[in-house]
């Protein structure tokens, strides 16, 4: 390979680490609420989306920067995540284990169509991003290309799975949710209201979602229609990290990103799709407690 | 201090308890004896609202207990030590002993609690900061005794501790009980190992297919032939 051809391959390198950091982000929250709720939110990326026209009505409407509008889009998810929950999936955790998942599909597919019909209705169905004077603005890094808009969303994207990471590890009901998450009757026995827990593991999981859809309206673009393919990127994120880490969920991410733009690299643009399902399926396969992950007992 | 009166449990059509009554009075050690299969954690899930019962009354200290949520059971100061632990594994010794006292009332008195747990097992002060999945099987005893005593409880109810664990830790566990007993707590224990739950309590009740067949005090059912027999094996019988 040539001096030019390298350094193509390095670009889209850091391309793919860029949306891979994005990635990490969108299955953070999925991954809390499955590992947390036994639930399967298939409307995840649907409330990507909805953090993403967020941001994009903040922007357009008030003039707030993309950015700062996290600090709108995180509580106001949080809050949507309470009501989410009261009104739909604090229902089908009373359920039995084993038929959590089941139904919990069923209401994240209702939740879902709902979510995009109401997005077409508000925001039509058209592509939209958030575009700022700063939106074009390069990093050059020898012969690469680091659009500081990316970059500053990957390290927002760090610090918010480095927070979510503390939260579990340090703080009193952080503890509770993982007891709850590795045994739920245990969690009760020590006096855990696991209701509780369920309710905050939905919370902040849907609050990471508006933060990843605010952050890819920024650096990419958003439309109704983006729900599924941010449901699925976060599904193999989650398949390829396991359950119960934080931050191997954000390795993997960074890990399809970049599977993504090599494949793209090697076999041509629309061949980056299909490496995510061969991760997908290698896993489940080879190592289905995922890289991180514990096998269950 | 707990009195269950007539309880009847089932999963589904099995009937596993019919019409089971004891109790446990303040300062008492109380065992509950029986073969596998008789319904002893059975009991113990209903008290700790895991199983809704059929019929009958739970009451501590005068309520029925029936009318509590699960994680409200622990606050009234009635702490279970489930079979097989069920530790949080994944988490470190002090983390999980932190969640025994994760009720307001315990969490209040958890600088104390720590300590009398360090003291009884002193092995876990070394240990605190160990993954408990990396622990032995008498060690993670330790730690779940642990961890129901940190919810400072009147009553500490135990399934099965010594299954599975060396000899001379299953020692360390019961002479553990006996000196937690002396601090004053109640403790109710299910047992396999009938003739160290028989020296160890005060008195004793016999499960057999969900009924209660005989009940008495530890050293009056060590002698009784029935229990000689069918629990203490054929070798007892002549000694």
């Amino acid at each position: 390979m040539d001096a030019i051809g390298l350094t193509v391959l390095a670009q889209q390198i850091v391309l793919g680490l860029l949306l891979g950091g994005l990635y990490g982000l969108a299955a953070a929250g999925l991954s809390l609420v499955f590992g947390v709720l036994k639930v399967l939110d298939v409307a995840h990326g649907e409330l990507i989306m909805l953090g993403g026209y967020g941001t994009y009505w903040l922007f357009t409407l008030l003039r707030l920067d993309p950015f700062g509008s996290l600090l709108l889009v995180i509580p106001g998810m949080l809050v949507l995540g309470v009501v989410l929950y009261a009104v739909l999936f604090g229902f089908v955790v009373r359920a039995h284990e084993e038929t959590r998942v089941k139904n919990s599909l069923l209401v994240g597919f209702g939740l879902a169509l709902a979510l995009h019909a109401l997005a077409v209705q508000l925001w039509t169905a058209d592509d939209r991003s958030v575009t700022t004077p700063y939106s074009g603005a390069v990093l050059h890094v020898g012969p690469l290309a680091v659009p500081v808009i990316r970059l500053v969303s990957l390290v927002i994207a760090f610090a918010l799975i480095s927070g979510l990471h503390l939260l579990l590890a340090r703080w009193r009901w952080g503890k509770a949710i993982r007891a709850t998450a590795e045994d739920w009757q245990a969690a009760l026995l020590t006096g855990i209201d696991v209701r509780r827990a369920y309710l905050l593991a939905f919370a902040i999981g849907t609050a990471l979602a508006g933060a990843a859809g605010t952050l890819v309206s920024v650096g990419y673009s958003i439309s109704p229609a983006i729900g599924l393919e941010w449901t699925l990127k976060a599904l193999i994120v989650v398949v390829l990290a396991g359950l119960g880490s934080m931050l191997g969920t954000f390795a993997a991410g960074l890990v399809v990103g970049v599977a993504e733009a090599l494949s793209a690299a090697a076999f041509g643009g629309p061949y980056r799709e299909v490496v995510g399902l061969v991760i997908f399926l290698v896993v489940l396969v080879a190592r289905p407690q995922g890289l991180f992950g514990r096998p269950s007992r | 201090m707990l009195e269950i009166d007539g309880l009847e449990a089932a999963y589904g059509d099995v009937r596993v308890l019919s019409g089971v009554t004891l109790s446990v009075r303040p300062g008492e050690i109380v065992a509950l004896l029986g073969p596998n299969g008789a319904g002893k954690s059975t009991l113990l899930a209903c008290v700790a609202g895991l199983v809704r019962p059929r019929a009958g009354r739970i009451r501590w200290d005068g309520e029925d207990l029936r009318a509590v949520p699960p994680h409200l059971v622990v606050e009234r100061g009635l702490a279970i030590v489930p079979e097989g632990r069920r530790l949080f594994s994944s988490m470190t010794v002090e983390d999980n002993l932190e969640l025994g006292a994760f009720s307001p009332r315990a969490r209040a008195a958890r600088r104390e609690s720590y300590e009398r747990v360090y003291a009884l097992f002193p092995v876990l002060r070394d240990r605190r900061r160990q993954i408990v999945r990396a622990l032995s099987g008498g060690q993670q005893q330790m730690v779940a005794v642990g961890r129901a005593l940190m919810a400072s409880p009147r009553l500490l109810m135990l399934d099965e501790p010594s299954l599975g664990i060396a000899p001379q830790l299953v020692r360390a566990i019961l002479d553990a009980l006996a000196e937690i007993n002396r601090a004053g707590v109640a403790v109710f224990l299910v047992e396999q190992n009938v003739r160290a739950a028989l020296t160890l309590a005060h008195r004793a009740y016999i499960l057999e297919g969900g009924r209660v067949a005989g009940e008495g005090g530890g050293a009056e059912l060590l002698r009784d032939p029935h229990v000689r027999r069918a629990y203490l094996g054929p070798l007892a019988v002549g000694e």
